[in-house]
């Protein structure tokens, strides 16, 4: 336990809801990028697998929006402390999206429009776990959400889930992102509080 | 990318309130005495964490405010009228109180001294980060060009006015220029209104200088802004952004 604060009493949640240590609960939708939110139009738009051999698998919004889709409804957790509950999308697994990608690779870098980047090991992404996100709460998402599309792993501190999605690299070595690179934690269990290096 | 990311394990360190100061009405400045304080970078950020006597605790991301300053560390602290941690640091807070951080944090909205320009454009509470930009900037004697656009809801929203003022009266390269949104000073020239496009475009700031963009403030105040600064021709790789929710980001 901390050091008491004198005087402080806090707010518990109603109905005691289950959060990760360290956040709390909000309900509206907070945005948090590095840089100006990119504008992508979709024709144009280019969804793009390459492996460690160098080939490659790419999608059009058409091929893509082709794909079958789900509905989920997940839990967000950011590392900035708010967590989101029951949160509705519909997007397109990866476990379809790298159905006939043959690899070997135990690693995975996200690249973004804007030039953001995130890793995870390649077995977060697979197993019912992310998706390619394209609509939250029955609309389009929203450029400043991350649309057209964005990456979601829930089970992962949100700056995993890389907003306006444009490539997936399977890397046989790991290669740190852009927050991993800045001090972030390199895996992101919001369940562990793993924010930061060495937590 | 340059940065100045935090090395090894961020502890919980046991900082001392050394003294409380109004900056307005709902806005406070909390100094705090953090022995072991390892320094910061203008721009980065805190964790506070605390602890009720029943062994609840809660946490938030505060930016510091402060320039270099040995084991001192300034955090201002906007009170929400929702929040759960923004009115204790702001209103019950009181010198010789205990207060856990960890930190400093953030290796990607920082400004480290340097000779290239540099525009800040602040929404609200927004404008803590680039204060301590400002700080470190008069700190350093570094004559960089910085030019602030602080955007405000009226003259008494506005946080270290006085100081602003006093810094600019010097004219060593710090120009700051206010945005009212609701109410406006008397006589001040143009009735009140949201940011433009304009306001951000001064003499001497073109894109082709490439000045590095910071901007702060609420999630639509920085879209509209970094909306602005793109439109205007500023690459998007020197415009670094740091938004907070209406209610998620800092309560």
């Amino acid at each position: 336990m901390g050091i008491v604060s004198p005087g402080f009493t806090g707010r518990r949640r109603p109905g005691g809801e289950d959060l990760p240590p360290g956040q709390y609960l909000v309900t509206d939708f907070p945005v948090l990028s590095a840089g100006p939110t990119p504008r992508v139009d979709l024709a144009s738009w280019e969804f793009r697998v390459t492996t460690e051999t160098g080939q490659a698998q790419a999608w059009d919004w058409s091929s893509f929006r082709a794909l079958p889709s789900e509905q989920i409804t997940v839990d967000l957790h950011c590392v900035t402390k708010w967590s989101k509950l029951r949160t509705p999308w519909r997007g397109v697994s990866l476990d379809t999206l790298l159905a006939d990608v043959e690899t070997a690779a135990e690693f995975a870098l996200a690249r973004s429009y804007g030039g953001y980047t995130t890793n995870l090991p390649l077995e977060d992404l697979l197993g019912g776990q992310a998706w390619i996100a394209y609509e939250y709460d029955g609309a389009p998402l929203g450029a400043e959400h991350g649309g057209p599309a964005r990456l979601l792993v829930p089970h992962l501190y949100l700056w995993k889930s890389a907003k306006w999605l444009t490539g997936i690299d399977l890397l046989t070595e790991d290669e740190p992102g852009f927050w991993e690179t800045l001090g972030y934690h390199n895996y992101g269990d919001p369940w562990q509080e793993q924010r930061y290096w060495g937590d | 990318m340059a940065g100045t990311a935090v090395l090894g394990r961020l502890t919980w360190r046991a900082g001392t309130v050394a003294s409380v100061r109004d900056e307005t009405a709902t806005a406070r400045t909390i100094v705090l005495t953090v022995p072991g304080w390892p320094g910061h970078s203008a721009g980065q950020h805190v964790d506070v964490r605390l602890t009720a006597a029943d062994g609840y605790s809660a946490q938030r991301s505060y930016s510091i405010a402060s320039g270099p300053a040995g084991d001192q560390v300034e955090l201002t602290v906007q009170r929400l009228a929702d929040g759960e941690v923004s009115p204790y640091l702001a209103q019950v807070l009181a010198a010789g109180d205990p207060l856990e951080l960890r930190g400093p944090i953030g290796g990607w909205f920082v400004w480290e001294p340097a000779p290239a320009p540099v525009l800040l454009v602040a929404g609200g509470s927004g404008i803590v980060p680039l204060m301590a930009m400002i700080r470190t900037r008069a700190a350093a004697g570094t004559q960089s060009p910085f030019r602030l656009v602080y955007s405000v809801r009226g003259p008494q929203d506005a946080l270290y006015a006085a100081e602003l003022a006093e810094r600019q009266s010097r004219d060593d390269g710090l120009h700051v220029a206010y945005v009212y949104t609701r109410s406006t000073p008397a006589g001040w020239p143009v009735p009140p209104g949201r940011i433009g496009a304009g306001m951000l475009t001064a003499p001497g700031w073109a894109p082709g200088q490439h000045p590095a963009v910071f901007v702060c403030g609420p999630t639509g105040f920085v879209e509209t802004a970094a909306d602005l600064l793109v439109s205007a021709g500023h690459d998007p790789r020197s415009i670094k952004t740091e938004r907070f929710g209406p209610s998620g980001g800092r309560s």
